[in-house]
């Protein structure tokens, strides 16, 4: 999509979500979408799964990065996805989840509609070249 | 305008979030076709009242933005917010932190935040801001704020879209020298002494209003009309005294004119220049924060009587067109500068010496210019 004039920026919203404190890797990620090139948002620690879905939708971002490490990913991710779902926000917004993730709550999750799960020690340059790859055409 | 854009103006204008969140994209993309929607934009526009907040960073501007959107929300008025950062001069990332302030109305669709990051050059991020101030007025908020580090020439800018512009100044931010710098005065129709709790809050009120005087002295002087002490000046109160009551910390107010409430700011009983009333908050508990509102109303009042928001729209309309015009311009000239070997290669001639900037410039233009002429001559 090169077309003349524009002036295209992958945006990013990184989120936390429920009674997480962990915002380390968080930032981490958000850094380096930055020095990628992306346009990040953070939402801060604590938001409510409705929380996220109004700044996905507000933002209009191509990708929503949730870092979650508290284990309620079953509950908390569903609900997101659910609420981009009544904004007519979930087809074309790719979704991350980053963290803690049990190997067997995998499918769940992508069966719920997130594109890819980034457990510990994934490297930088792998998230950031899935998101270059897979990023929303619009 | 296709198919698809004249579906999303329709859901833009019938309350769709997600239109206008993919319009404001559309406009900060400037992708093809977001001009004629910005065009068709227009007609709808016009009822909103649009606030300019700036100031350095860490001055406390998202977190009384924060505050300002919970209180037009009690007030039953919906709220659009543009809040914008730098982005990486080199990467063109950017981490967009405001939204984090953004809680006491987090959850809430009816204020809407939209973070954005300075693209591209030439005013780009100027015209955006504008556009989408556009779009959320056409979506109907009442109330739309938008919120800029104020840096540079380019967020100087960005605050003009806004018909009211607030500057924060945090105490102790530096001698006033600081002040004069990058018309930061010039621009504030409306001071905000923030963190007014802390110490050093009383100097900083006090410098800000000889500063003012300074400013605003001549044209005191010759109406008459205007002593400096009409500079309103709202106190949160200096040991922790209720917000309204005004305590005319600087002495020389309270000599002059008594105790000024909030009607007394910016003194806009005449037709006289617009005298910045300075007023003090603490954005983190929300005390002061009405009698901003209240500033913002009489500012917006005395526009209206003195003719100043025509003047002032119409001045921003000047410098949209003058900028639209330049991208275009821009435009047509980056393709002849590829026809003559880019703009890379003609940089490392003017490196060698072999030619000079105001050189290359010309003959870019030149072929331009034939063409101007010739579309004269062909018209006699």
């Amino acid at each position: 999509m090169s077309t003349e004039g524009r002036q295209r920026s992958i945006r990013c919203l990184v989120a936390k979500v429920g009674l997480d404190g962990h915002d380390r890797g968080a930032h981490v990620i958000a850094r380096a979408f930055r020095d990628a090139g992306f346009e990040v948002i953070y939402s801060g620690l604590h938001k409510a799964p409705e929380d996220i879905v109004q700044a996905t939708v507000q933002e209009d971002v191509d990708v929503l990065g949730i870092s979650i490490l508290s284990g309620a990913h079953n509950t908390l991710i569903p609900k997101v996805m659910a609420g981009l779902e009544e904004y007519g926000a979930a087809e074309d917004t790719l979704v991350l989840v980053g963290g803690v993730i049990p190997e067997e709550d995998r499918d769940e999750l992508m069966e719920a509609g997130v594109a890819a799960v980034f457990g510990p020690g994934t490297p930088l340059e792998e998230t950031i070249e899935f998101v270059r790859e897979n990023a929303p055409e619009r | 305008m296709t198919g698809d854009d004249e579906a999303l103006l329709a859901a833009l204008l019938d309350g769709d979030h997600r239109a206008l969140a993919r319009v404001i994209s559309r406009i900060e993309d400037r992708a093809p076709g977001h001009r004629e929607l910005v065009s068709a934009l227009y007609e709808h526009t016009g009822d909103a009242e649009v606030i300019g907040i700036t100031g350095s960073p860490g001055a406390g501007k998202s977190t009384l933005v924060d505050k300002l959107a919970e209180r037009y929300r009690e007030r039953g008025e919906t709220v659009g917010v543009i809040a914008i950062d730098p982005s990486s001069p080199y990467t063109g990332g950017a981490v967009l932190g405001d939204r984090i302030r953004m809680a006491s109305t987090v959850g809430d669709m009816d204020v809407f935040v939209r973070s954005m990051s300075a693209r591209g050059s030439l005013g780009g991020l100027s015209t955006a801001t504008a556009d989408a101030v556009k779009a959320m007025d056409a979506f109907g908020k009442d109330r739309i704020v938008v919120e800029t580090v104020g840096a540079g020439q380019n967020e100087i800018d960005v605050v003009r879209a806004a018909d009211t512009v607030a500057v924060l100044v945090p105490p102790g931010s530096g001698d006033t020298v600081q002040t004069l710098k990058a018309g930061i005065l010039e621009i504030a129709d409306v001071f905000v002494v923030n963190k007014a709790d802390r110490p050093g809050a009383d100097r900083t009120v006090q410098e800000l209003s000889e500063m003012i005087e300074l400013g605003h002295g001549s044209a005191a002087g010759s109406t008459g009309h205007h002593g400096p002490g009409s500079a309103g000046h709202h106190g949160v109160g200096d040991g922790g005294d209720s917000h309204g009551s005004a305590t005319g910390s600087t002495g020389h107010y309270v000599e002059d004119e008594g105790h000024h409430g909030p009607e007394s700011a910016g003194h806009d009983d005449t037709d006289g220049p617009w005298l910045p009333p300075i007023v003090e908050t603490v954005a983190t508990d929300g005390e002061g924060v009405d009698e901003l509102i209240d500033a913002f109303g009489i500012h917006r009042a005395h526009l209206e009587r003195s003719g100043a928001l025509a003047e002032r729209r119409r001045r921003r309309y000047v410098e949209e067109i003058t900028t639209l015009l330049r991208e275009d311009v821009h435009g047509l000239l980056e393709a002849e500068l590829d026809r003559a070997g880019g703009l890379e290669a003609l940089a490392e001639a003017v490196r060698l010496g072999e030619t000079d900037p105001y050189t290359v410039a010309d003959d870019a233009l030149a072929p331009v210019e034939e063409c101007l002429a010739d579309l004269e001559t062909g018209s006699q």
